[in-house]
């Protein structure tokens, strides 16, 4: 509080001193601010709370930069001035190290300098097991085969997201900051043949103080109560949320919900997000963006021919969002399908199709997953060896090597086992991995563009790096022609169409530039509508992050939106509908809102620099991924996610001298010794002041 | 820790000007009235000339350092100047609220002395300007950082709490010599604490050489107290006076 009280004083002389100030005030003199870093937060479940989080005034500790196993002995036991900041290469940021310093109380927080290329032998935050209690195994169902106990999908994974640190994490983006991190560290606190470092030393706080604490249950009961009692209600927490992408070859009617008669839907299905130690970083290129990519691409050969020789089935592509914690998008839909909320219901449900990761290095092989429990049913089994017939007959035809692992492996994390949950649908996952995952970044920083091999000649310029085709995307391009044809069989589309369906390269090389090297590109903005450029534009010149985080008010994170008008404009057909019309096609005769999405489009660039917008109509839906626990009001839900977000007010991180405590002590010293000094002369002097001053020159006052 | 440092630095920048302020002035009203007079009109002051400045500063080329650089200075002198002016038109006023108080009284003189006076009204530009050049770094020496990143010397806080404390000193003593020198129509004293003032402020030019500029403003200051001291009556028999009473006292009792 005492800071606040003078925060006014400054206020009004920066007000007069506007300009004098602006260039060197004392606070500029002491501090370095530090940008382009990302904090890891706390995010809480029904019984946990994971993250990390500062105090309210922030924490700090004299830097010390970790670059050997001496430095780190240094910290934990031997430094002289704890507790201490640790700034670290990404190399050293493993289980040993964080938890080594987890354990100690000399440890006031730790920056992480962000590397792009990750260290060989594999690093993943992630569990060993991802979403192990609300996948399909379970005690119930297949108990041989829950908790990973048949296969360990992520042996790399050593769990660290999943840990709760009492210190803030800040993650540093690789620039001059970091060099001036340092150069002040070498400059004040390096060293010197083993001895203490003399005062002043560099110090860095970081402030990340999260305002939920212990799990869902409570932050949720908390917010609730404030929201009935005060008048001023502050949230504590939010649930992780955003929507789910779906379209339909046959449009269906989304104003009628629940079971649709004569309608068999073959669903193809990927998920959108993906996430890593820190918050807001997820590149997830083979986790995440390899599945959207396939199935986009699929979505676009197979359209044109589904349209001219319609298959028996309809197809129903849909990308799920919030999978990387406990399947919110596929949850809320299996959910809404059971209590008919949802355009269709599970007895529309012909099969399934899921593309799980597929990295496709070096030429490797993919493959075919199923459930060994629901295969013990022969009518299902019947089904899925059916769609396995028929992808084995398509990939003989396309030079891919597929293969299914052994009968008694379980099913790899996938939205899929959401379904199964609830019914045995016939259903298969395509993967690169036999068994564990051959990504070794899963769910981590580096499982970046340049881990998938998207990589680019240096000469290039940005135009021309879109159009390349890398050999990611040509591999990528054949597990799309297999996907889109795989699917179109398996809806019962004649064997003679097949060879019209084939994915095109250069869309595949587009979306893989789009959505992982810089989603603000010539292609992704004709593809958007104009609002969306612009001022406040959802495009980056950074690669778009794939943690699902929270909608405030009911905006659409920028990849949903991404696949929401790649999807519209691949499915949709162009109309001649002018904006208000699109806008609002209600009444225009022949056009329908229910069964179609109409998006206003930017249009391609023209050579005199404008655009030319036009409407597209396609099927093409948005619905809430957001989980059934918190429809529920069920926030201890052990079937459904419940995780939330902290709120937090401050993320910053900053760098700065502290003054040794002898100076300090002298300064108060000094100080005190000056007021009682002035105390006792003024005394001395006020009392003797006739004395001192006698008014020899001026004339005694004789006025009686 | 680092409020050891603000306490410190409160303590040496405002200890005198505070026990000042308790043992001289704030038992009598009227000189209360004066002090607090006195402040506001510095407080005008730093009005016109802050006024200026800005419209010097919108008005010039922000990029150009030298232009910059003497733009400074010539705020610093403008201000020097804006300051004395002010004091003097306050010492006009006061004269005349002096005659004013004289006639009011019981007695047929002011009940206050111009000498009075003029260490009252010292003080209270003093103690204003004090306040205005300090307040905004004591709030930053709350920590937890500490000047020196930027190489700047470490010893930043204590230097600016002491400059702070020779400045409210030295516009008391100022003002005293000022009054004098007005009463007595001695204008050149009243050119000699202006260029006193021009030099001092122009000390702070050598920032960020906080230390260098700290031996000759104390010497100034000492230089303006004897000088205030012998200016408002005191002598060195009177100071002699003071040691030999107390030796008596002491012998006495």
């Amino acid at each position: 509080m005492g800071q606040e009280s003078f925060k006014w004083f400054p206020l009004l002389v920066v007000s007069l001193f506007h300009t004098s100030v602006r260039c060197s005030s004392v606070e500029q003199k002491i501090y370095v601010e530090l940008n382009s870093t990302v904090p890891c937060v706390r995010l809480l479940n029904a019984t946990h709370q994971i993250g990390c989080q500062s105090s309210i005034s922030g924490d700090t500790g004299v830097l010390h930069v970790l670059e050997t196993e001496a430095d780190l002995d240094w910290i934990l036991s031997t430094g002289p001035h704890p507790p201490y900041m640790v700034v670290m290469e990404a190399a050293f940021f493993t289980r040993s190290t964080m938890v080594k310093m987890k354990n100690s109380s000399r440890v006031a927080g730790v920056a992480v300098i962000k590397s792009n290329t990750g260290p060989t032998e594999g690093f993943s935050p992630h569990t060993s097991c991802p979403n192990q209690n609300t996948g399909v195994y379970t005690e119930h169902y297949g108990p041989e085969l829950a908790n990973c106990n048949n296969t360990v999908w992520n042996p790399l994974g050593n769990g660290l997201s999943y840990e709760d640190f009492a210190f803030p994490i800040f993650s540093l983006k690789d620039d001059n900051q970091t060099q001036v991190i340092r150069k002040c560290y070498e400059d004040h606190n390096m060293r010197m043949n083993g001895s203490a470092p003399q005062y002043p030393l560099c110090a860095m706080q970081l402030f990340s103080h999260m305002h939920a604490v212990t799990d869902t249950v409570t932050c949720m009961r908390r917010t609730d109560l404030q929201n009935s009692f005060s008048i001023n209600p502050e949230k504590l927490c939010d649930p992780l949320s955003d929507f789910n992408v779906w379209t339909s070859i046959r449009p269906l009617n989304n104003s009628i919900k629940g079971h649709k008669e004569n309608e068999s839907v073959v669903i193809a299905a990927a998920r959108l997000d993906g996430r890593s130690f820190f918050w807001d970083i997820a590149p997830s290129a083979e986790g995440t963006v390899s599945s959207i990519v396939t199935l986009l691409a699929a979505a676009q050969a197979l359209y044109p021919v589904a349209l001219e020789a319609p298959p028996q089935r309809n197809i129903f592509f849909t990308f799920f969002q919030g999978e990387a914690f406990d399947y919110i998008g596929s949850s809320r839909m299996v959910y809404d399908m059971e209590n008919s909320k949802f355009v269709i219901d599970l007895d529309n449900v012909h099969s399934l199709l899921e593309i799980g990761q597929i990295g496709l290095r070096n030429g490797q092989s993919l493959w075919m997953h199923s459930d060994p429990v629901s295969r013990k049913n022969t009518t299902v089994n019947k089904q899925v060896a059916n769609l396995v017939a028929n992808i084995k007959s398509v990939a003989s035809s396309l030079n891919l090597s597929l293969n299914e692992p052994s009968a008694t492996q379980a099913l790899p994390p996938s939205s899929f086992q959401r379904f199964l949950r609830v019914r045995p649908v016939p259903g298969l996952v395509l993967a690169d991995h036999q068994a564990s995952f051959t990504n070794r970044y899963y769910e981590s920083l580096y499982d970046t563009a340049t881990y998938l091999n998207v990589t680019y000649p240096s000469d290039l310029s940005p135009e021309q790096q879109l159009e390349y085709e890398t050999e990611a995307a040509k591999s990528l391009t054949q597990v799309a022609t297999l996907v889109a044809r795989s699917i179109y069989k398996q809806a019962g589309g004649e064997d003679r169409f097949l060879n019209n369906i084939t994915a095109d390269t250069k869309t595949v090389a587009k979306l893989l530039y789009g959505f992982l090297i810089m989603s603000n590109n010539s292609w992704f903005s004709s593809l958007l509508p104009p609002e969306a450029l612009g001022r406040g534009s959802i495009l980056e010149s950074s690669p778009p992050q794939y943690y699902i985080g929270l909608r405030l008010d009911n905006t659409v994170k920028s990849v949903t939106r991404f696949v929401q008008f790649i999807l519209a404009n691949m499915t949709g057909t162009v109309t001649k509908l002018n904006q208000s019309q699109c806008q609002n096609p209600k009444d225009v005769p022949g056009e329908s809102k229910d069964l179609y999405s109409y998006s206003w489009v930017s249009g391609p660039v023209s050579v005199n620099g404008t655009t030319d917008p036009y409407c597209v109509r396609s099927s093409v839906h948005l619905s809430k991924a957001l989980s059934p626990a918190f429809e529920l009001t069920d926030y201890g839900s052990r079937e459904y996610s419940t995780w939330t977000e902290s709120r937090w007010k401050t993320i910053r991180a900053r760098i700065f001298l502290v003054a040794s405590p002898q100076l300090e002590m002298m300064t108060l010293g000094v100080g005190v010794a000056v007021l009682l000094v002035s105390l006792v002369v003024t005394y001395f002097i006020s009392s003797k002041a006739e004395l001192l001053f006698s008014a020899t020159r001026e004339p005694p006052n004789t006025t009686y | 820790m680092t409020a050891a440092v603000f306490f410190g630095c409160a303590f040496i920048a405002f200890g005198p000007a505070f026990a000042l302020f308790i043992f001289t002035i704030a038992r009598d009203p009227l000189r209360v009235i004066i002090f607090i007079a006195g402040a506001f009109f510095w407080l005008l002051s730093l009005l016109l000339s802050s006024l200026v400045w800005f419209i010097a500063m919108k008005a010039s080329n922000a990029e150009d350092t030298k232009v910059q650089k003497g733009l400074l200075i010539f705020g610093v002198m403008f201000s020097v100047l804006i300051q004395e002016v002010f004091r003097f038109a306050y010492y006009r006023l006061l004269r005349k609220a002096n005659e004013g108080l004289a006639a009011i009284s019981d007695e047929e003189t002011s009940p206050i002395s111009v000498r009075q006076m003029a260490y009252v009204a010292g003080l209270g530009f003093g103690i204003i300007s004090g306040a205005f050049s300090m307040i905004n770094i004591l709030s930053d020496s709350l920590g937890p950082g500490t000047v020196g990143i930027f190489g700047d010397s470490q010893y930043y806080f204590i230097t600016s709490a002491l400059m702070t404390l020779a400045i409210t000193l030295l516009h008391t003593f100022w003002g005293v010599v000022f009054f004098e020198g007005c009463e007595k129509s001695r204008w050149w004293v009243i050119a000699v604490v202006v260029c006193l003032h021009l030099l001092v402020s122009g000390l702070s030019l050598l920032n960020p050489l906080y230390e260098g500029s700290l031996p000759p403003v104390y010497a100034v200051t000492v230089l303006m107290a004897v000088w205030a001291f012998f200016s408002s009556g005191g002598s060195l028999h009177n100071l002699s006076l003071l040691f030999t009473s107390k030796r008596s006292e002491v012998e006495s009792s």
